[in-house]
């Protein structure tokens, strides 16, 4: 009998964390109707539902979503065509990857989007901007993760393809690519999550763009439930975009 | 430079005849940054680009000079370490205690670790103007930015570091009657320290990001504001040498971590 048949269900386990946020957001509504809470710090999180509606009919969310998503789409094809690439010629040339993969390892841990007044300078304050500071972000998850799926290519795989005399193209597009597919992938997906981040944050930051510029707009028109109301939409659109990645990682381990 | 064995056999014995030494690895990295250096160069002379934008190198490396001599610079880069450090203090306490119970206890996990797993990853940046209002407008809003950016990763690698411990080490701790403070102190934090130095290192990366990209957005202190102070008046020598210097930072507080982690016992 294995821990998994053993386990008890966990929905009762579930439905005490909605019921505990549910009766966190009561507490705060209580607190604030009684004057304990400062209604000019917090606004009421009834107003904040009812702001909702508002938001996203008066504020074109849904343009904004679009233009998130195209700087989304933007960076995440730079990503797929730099990002890969690099990372097979890293495995291609052994000494490239002995030269250079400490540096992408240390271009991870630098904070890209600090340097954010950068790319103002060179791109403006456009879109281009943010599609570059998401794909400079999220580049060295991708190029990493390919050199170390095809690093870890079986080596009972590669001899059979040479024992079928493939050539290194065949041997690539055949044995190595498909082999490490489902670690790509989790690189490509590591990738578009710190795209993702830095292109909200970006947005937010410049006044510029998508769902970052919303929360902007409605913190500077002190619009206490609106900022609540667009920092709860674009939290539940970062949540979706990570359950949707996370599910097409799933499919494409089990495909 | 020719293609080397791709066999991973190869590779991870590193025993290929033509495998590369070190020498070369080293020369080769010295003329990668060379050929980049001359790049940089070539492209700030010959004007392609505005001339502001990519300055020459001698005068980001005299801009670095008077950053690095100008005394009051340490005084913004104390203000920014001391409100990553303490985000990084009230964020990691908050984030290791989260992660203990939420590993110790499966059902604390099922209620609870789905909230943490899904607004780990959501940009911290937009809470900003939550954080000035509940906080101010001075360090207190930048030092909530950092311990609510470095909660998530710390919790995370807790939780996972808790569920990772050896059961006969609990079970020896049980079986000499030590207390819920001793397991903790004796069994439990010995046992995760991998795994909450790695939750540290990230961490502290997301804490300097939150910190000075609150800094860059509305403060009077720290690197953050210098950095857009050199944007607004376009001096980019000076924000190349604030950048450079805070990636230097950034990258080498990381480093510094790492290399505890690998150091053998």
């Amino acid at each position: 009998m294995n821990d998994a048949s053993l386990r008890a269900s966990p929905w009762p386990a579930r439905a005490v964390g909605a019921g505990s946020l549910v009766a966190l957001v009561a507490i705060v509504e209580a607190l604030l109707r009684a004057g304990v809470v400062n209604r000019f710090v917090i606004p009421l999180p009834s107003d904040v539902l009812a702001a909702i509606p508002r938001v996203v009919a008066e504020e074109n969310v849904l343009r904004r979503f679009v233009q998130t998503t195209q700087e989304m789409l933007w960076a995440a094809l730079l990503l797929a065509l730099v990002g890969v690439a690099a990372g097979v010629a890293l495995h291609r040339y052994r000494m490239l990857k002995l030269a250079c993969e400490t540096w992408i390892g240390a271009f991870a841990a630098a904070p890209i989007v600090l340097a954010y007044p950068l790319f103002l300078v060179i791109f403006g304050r456009s879109a281009a901007t943010i599609v570059a500071i998401g794909f400079c972000a999220g580049l060295p998850a991708v190029i990493l993760k390919t050199t170390e799926g095809l690093g870890a290519t079986r080596a009972v795989l590669v001899d059979v393809g040479r024992s079928f005399r493939l050539t290194p193209r065949q041997q690539f597009r055949l044995i190595l690519l498909p082999a490490a597919l489902p670690t790509i992938f989790v690189g490509f997906r590591l990738g578009l999550i710190f795209a993702m981040i830095n292109i909200v944050g970006v947005e937010f930051l410049i006044n510029f763009g998508g769902l970052g510029q919303l929360i902007n707009e409605m913190a500077e028109r002190y619009d206490l439930p609106g900022t609540y109301a667009a920092i709860l939409f674009v939290v539940l659109a970062s949540v979706l975009f990570f359950d949707v990645t996370e599910r097409i990682e799933r499919w494409a381990r089990r495909t | 430079m020719g293609a080397t064995d791709l066999t991973p056999a190869a590779a991870a014995t590193g025993s290929d005849a033509g495998d590369p030494t070190r020498r070369q690895v080293l020369a080769l990295r010295a003329a990668i940054v060379v050929a980049l250096l001359v790049a940089w160069e070539a492209v700030s002379a010959s004007g392609l680009l505005f001339r502001d934008v990519v300055p020459s190198l001698r005068s980001i490396a005299a801009a670095l000079m008077r950053v690095l001599a100008a005394p009051e610079f340490y005084g913004h880069l104390g203000a920014s370490a001391s409100e990553v450090a303490a985000g990084l203090a009230v964020g990691g306490a908050l984030g290791l205690l989260a992660g203990v119970v939420i590993g110790a206890n499966r059902f604390a996990a099922d209620a609870y670790e789905a909230l943490i797993h899904y607004l780990g990853p959501t940009p911290k940046i937009v809470f900003f103007p939550v954080m000035i209002m509940w906080f101010g407008v001075g360090a207190g809003s930048k030092v909530a930015m950092a311990a609510i950016s470095c909660f998530f990763p710390i919790a995370i690698s807790a939780a996972a570091g808790m569920r990772a411990i050896d059961g006969v080490l609990i079970r020896v701790g049980r079986s000499f009657g030590a207390r819920p403070w001793q397991m903790a102190t004796k069994i439990y934090l010995p046992a995760m320290r991998a795994p909450v130095r790695n939750g540290l290192r990230l961490g502290l990366g997301v804490a300097i990001i939150g910190t000075l990209l609150a800094e860059t957005k509305l403060s009077n202190r720290g690197v953050g504001h210098l950095v857009i102070q050199a944007y607004s008046t376009f001096d980019m020598p000076r924000m190349y040498a604030l950048l450079i210097v805070v990636f230097v930072a950034a990258i080498g507080l990381n480093a510094l971590i790492g290399r505890g982690e690998r150091r053998p016992r």
